[in-house]
């Protein structure tokens, strides 16, 4: 069996000493057309994913998009409506949760209350009748800095140590995939940003699958090497984190993922790479590549901080730029920048800043011009919700 | 402060003391005249004597309605614990056709007084025909019990985090280790519990037992037979023995516990 | 990894009533499976022991005594009429039992709940004291019931010491006893059941989280306020359970009466039944009362209930 081969391996590290960085110990997780229905309603909705061994994979999404319910099928704690699910070269649609080689963190932690920090750890590993069990659960305790509180119960820790706990407990079973249900929720921001940073080292010093829930953007932004964003049951994009942010294909992710400036437009014809939109009472341009449609009817969209804002009517808009026309409604000095909200006639609010370096600030009711490289425009369908996700990230 | 403010902060502790005294008034006196030197009508003070301390038994079939009560007890808790926390387990984890149903039956017996479940359990067994005895009352015990068990289970059940025995199955944990490492041990002090209620129910219980004992004597039943004539010293000797051991294993346990969670913030 | 582009999902279409996958089937069946096998005994215990029983009282209550027969022969009939009998014959000590223990249950509740609250809320604190008391509230259940109810028959006898001082400081008239009266049965039931309305009041009351009454107290409460708007309304599962647990055992409860009231007017239906069953040896008699006992008591129960329950408490 594959636990086994897991098993031996993570033997042959300690004997070792030397930890490969990088090396894999996972396997590839793959969700074949899943879907899981309660009753009438579809929590998740025809999934498909391949998570590559050794991977830092990130489930991105509003609260009840259908994150939990993905990982609890993978753990097998919830039995898929439909589809199959695959670990390495084996089929574990049709495993119960203890024959698969997966663990999880749960959100909760859910440590048992009655049993010593220790025998949590090595709870796993007695299970499967591991050798030096305890020697090794005392190993992934000092993994986590908690080696001096073993003899504690759970009840005695604080949130951040029980939170340690949980990984120590789940991460000392070498699983070929490791759950990990927002297991930093509980936490405060500075301990959160600690132990991301150790999540990530131990995940790429045991080289193990990771499978990471969480709805904080950037915490999958900085942590993730493949980020999926998913909504209402379904993955609506999913790539490196710089690309999912670069390159948006839904207003979905558009907007949930960062801030963006949606606006209509139709597509008017063709110039060399480029199509032309006309949007915002004028021509704009978008390359091909960038777009998910080529004629008819688009969304376009640019990031705040690629455009560029002139307020006092005397810069001129570089040759080639795309270029809106506005009246500012608000502006926000915040030292280090300044925001404006400027409403541009047929778009509605669109929102920037410029970088403080001692110009003067436009104010309320001033004209705006904003410009920006035609490069940075992302085209998407033209019966895209222009609002979707926005209200979900603000959440 | 004001008066009325003062009165309030000690209204509550002098009236719950006046209710501990209460409370222990007849468990005092009981305890007092164990040691009345009056050989069988122990109603006035005769003056002290340990002889009925150092003789227990000397009653005439006091001990032997002790041991029967004390059998009754502990075979009526073993068989109602046993039913009554599987009930507990099914209907709070499970879901089945008829649930509702199984619920009220399980919780009717409770709704029950002692002499109407007397009653049918004795006119159930003369429809049997079966004669009255020791199993009429263990059986008569059980039924009285489980309902407690499962009430007192129940509630534990349901306060349990099922994601535990989640975490357990995560763990490589099959069903059954799962339940026996981490379901009953979280469950124990609620099972514990509803045994020990179940044992003093059942130890106590004088109105199902006189319905279904037939010749076959409890403890509740002999003092009742007695109470007649005058009930014997020896009486109070048990009566202020079982309570003394019960007060003994309880600060005992207190204490025990007390110490270890002082040990274990130590650590 | 490329990033497939995937089309914003379209709105969901209702689904139909969700059909199960062989997986999920299976796992459900093996749960059914499980919960099914852990009831079956003791369900099959109380069809046996409990449902049956009852079934036969009901029947038995309508048996008919042939004419002629001897003492206790009776013959399965469909005799109505043994209810009229009971109730016109044997209404005062019916009446009486409610009466008896619908008081005794109101006064359990008031010391029932000054207890709890003494030892749960005002002694959290004070963790050796608190559960020295919770010794005491548990200790009556291991001190005989009928022992106890014997001592107060003693304690309260006519030469006892407390009706001489009552006597005394002119409380009770020069002839006044204690013993065989309404009072000192009503006394006896509030007594006896006290611990088990006390106790999960105290359950109840014990997870009280006390930072609400500070936070009630921040928000401008009286004390007063916060224990009727905060504290009360939270130990309402604990009053409920306990209030069941003592007014059904209390209005079914013969030992109180038989030992501390006198035959005349302070009988309980409880006793009734019993000299019915053993003295008389008219068992459908004794079957039509317990009939009545129970079915009023499952309908006052019943509105109970409907009036103050709380879905949490069985
Ligand atoms: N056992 C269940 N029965 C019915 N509906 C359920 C069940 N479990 C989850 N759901 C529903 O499925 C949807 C997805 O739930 P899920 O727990 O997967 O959300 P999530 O993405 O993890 O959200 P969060 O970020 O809030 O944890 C929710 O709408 C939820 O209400
Ligand atoms: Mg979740």
């Amino acid at each position: 069996m594959s636990t086994e081969a897991t098993t031996t391996a993570a033997t042959d590290q300690q004997d070792g000493g030397a930890v490969v960085p990088g090396a894999s110990g996972g396997a590839d997780l793959v969700i074949e057309h899943v879907s899981k229905r309660f009753a009438a309603f579809t929590a998740v909705d025809d999934l498909s994913l391949t998570i590559p061994s050794g991977s830092f994979f990130a489930l991105l999404g509003p609260s009840g998009c259908g994150k939990s319910t993905t990982l609890r099928m993978v753990a097998g704690l919830e039995q898929p409506s439909e589809g199959r699910l695959r670990i390495g070269d084996e089929d574990v649609t049709d495993l119960p949760s203890h024959r698969r080689p997966v663990n999880t963190v749960f959100q909760s932690y859910a440590l048992f209350p009655h049993m010593s920090v220790l025998d949590n750890v090595a709870f796993g590993l007695k299970q499967r009748k591991v050798r030096d069990a305890v020697a090794r659960a005392k190993e992934a305790l000092e993994l986590v800095e908690l080696g001096h509180l073993a003899g504690r119960r759970p009840a005695q820790l604080s949130g951040g140590q029980q939170q340690r706990v949980a990984l120590a407990r789940a991460v000392v079973n070498k699983p070929q995939v490791l759950l990990l249900d927002e297991p930093l929720g509980a936490l405060d921001m500075k301990l959160r940003r600690q132990m991301q940073v150790e999540l990530k080292q131990i995940q790429t010093e045991l080289g193990l699958t990771f499978v990471h829930v969480t709805h904080d953007q950037e915490e999958a932004m900085t942590m993730a090497d493949v980020v999926a964003v998913m909504n209402e049951g379904r993955i609506e994009q999913m790539g490196a984190p710089r690309e999912l942010y670069e390159l948006p294909r839904t207003a979905f992710v558009a907007n949930f993922l960062g801030k963006s400036n949606l606006m209509h437009g139709t597509v008017v014809g063709r110039e060399g790479d480029y199509l032309l939109v006309e949007a915002a009472g004028g021509v704009q341009r978008l390359r091909t590549d960038r777009a998910v449609a080529h004629d008819g009817a688009v969304v376009l969209g640019v990031r705040p901080e690629k455009m560029r804002i002139f307020t006092s009517g005397e810069e001129t808009v570089p040759a080639g730029h795309n270029r809106l026309d506005g009246t500012i409604i608000d502006a926000s000095f915040t030292g280090v920048s300044t925001e404006y909200l400027v409403d541009v006639p047929g778009v509605g609010t669109v929102g920037t800043f410029t970088q403080n370096m001692g110009q003067a600030t436009g104010r309320a009711g001033d004209p705006a011009v904003m410009c920006w490289d035609p490069d940075f425009t992302f085209g998407l369908a033209g019966d895209d919700d222009v609002a979707a996700g926005a209200a979900e990230r603000d959440a | 402060m004001g008066l009325k403010q003062r009165m309030g902060r000690w209204l509550v502790p002098v009236i719950g003391g006046l209710a501990f005294v209460y409370l222990l008034v007849p468990i005092a006196y009981i305890f007092v005249f164990s040691f009345n030197d009056a050989a069988r009508t122990n109603l006035t003070w005769q003056g002290f004597t340990l002889a009925n301390w150092k003789n227990p038994c000397g009653a005439p079939n006091i001990c032997d309605a002790l041991g029967n009560s004390l059998s009754v007890a502990f075979v009526a808790t073993i068989i109602a614990t046993v039913l009554g926390t599987a009930i507990a387990l099914g209907l709070a984890r499970y879901k089945f056709r008829f649930r509702k149903l199984a619920d009220i039956l399980i919780i009717l017996p409770l709704a029950t007084p002692e002499v109407v479940l007397g009653a049918s359990l004795l006119a159930q067994f003369l429809n049997l025909g079966w004669e009255l005895g020791y199993w009429t009352v263990v059986l008569s015990h059980v039924t009285f019990c489980m309902a407690f068990v499962v009430v007192t289970v129940r509630a534990r059940v349901s306060a349990l985090d099922g994601r535990l025995e989640e975490a357990a199955g995560d763990l490589y944990a099959s069903p059954r280790t799962t339940f026996w490492k981490v379901t009953f041990p979280l469950l124990l002090p609620g099972v514990v519990a509803a045994a020990l209620l179940s044992f003093a129910m059942s130890f106590d219980d004088f109105i199902i037992a006189n319905f279904n004992s037939g010749s076959f004597d409890t403890f509740p039943k002999f003092i009742y037979v007695a109470a007649t004539r005058g009930i014997p010293a020896q009486a109070n000797v048990i009566g202020s023995g079982i309570f003394l051991i019960a007060l003994a294993i309880v600060v005992i346990g207190t204490v025990v516990s007390y110490r270890r969670q002082k040990a274990l913030a130590a650590r | 990894m490329s990033a497939p582009a995937v089309r914003r999902p379209e709105p969901k279409r209702p689904e139909p009533a969700a059909e199960l996958s062989a997986t999920e089937r299976r796992a459900e069946k093996a749960r059914g499976r499980i919960g099914v096998g852990l009831i079956v005994p003791g369900f099959v215990y109380l069809l046996l022991f409990f449902a049956a029983p009852v079934f036969v009282l009901l029947a038995m209550s309508l048996y008919a005594k042939p004419p002629g027969a001897e003492t206790g022969v009776f013959v399965p009939a469909f005799e109505i009429s043994n209810y009229a009998v009971a109730l016109s014959q044997y209404w005062e000590p019916l009446v009486r039992s409610f009466l008896f223990a619908g008081i005794a249950t109101v006064l359990a509740l008031l010391i029932g709940y000054t207890m709890a609250y003494l030892v749960a809320v005002r002694l959290r604190q004070h963790k050796l004291l608190a559960s020295i008391l919770l010794v005491i509230l548990i200790a009556p259940f291991f001190s005989s019931f009928v022992l106890r109810t014997q001592a107060w028959k003693q304690i309260l006898a006519d030469e006892g010491f407390v009706v001489e001082a009552l006597r005394f400081v002119a409380i009770l008239p020069e002839d006044g006893r204690l013993t065989a009266t309404s009072i000192a049965v009503v006394a006896g039931l509030t007594y006896n059941f006290l611990p088990f309305m006390t106790l999960p009041i105290y359950a109840s009351l014990e997870r009280l989280d006390t930072r609400l009454l500070e936070a009630a107290g921040d928000l401008y409460a009286s004390p007063m306020t916060a224990f009727r708007r905060v504290t009360l309304p939270l130990s309402m599962p604990g009053v409920f359970a306990g209030t069941l647990l003592t007014f059904i055992p209390a209005s079914g409860d013969y030992i109180n009466a038989a030992i501390l009231g006198n035959n005349r007017d302070t009988s309980m239906i409880g006793q009734v039944i019993d000299s019915r069953f053993f003295q008389i040896v008219d068992y459908p008699m004794a079957a039509a009362l317990s009939t009545v006992l129970m079915v009023v008591i499952l309908i006052l129960v019943m509105l109970y209930i409907r009036k103050f329950g709380t879905k949490e408490l069985f």
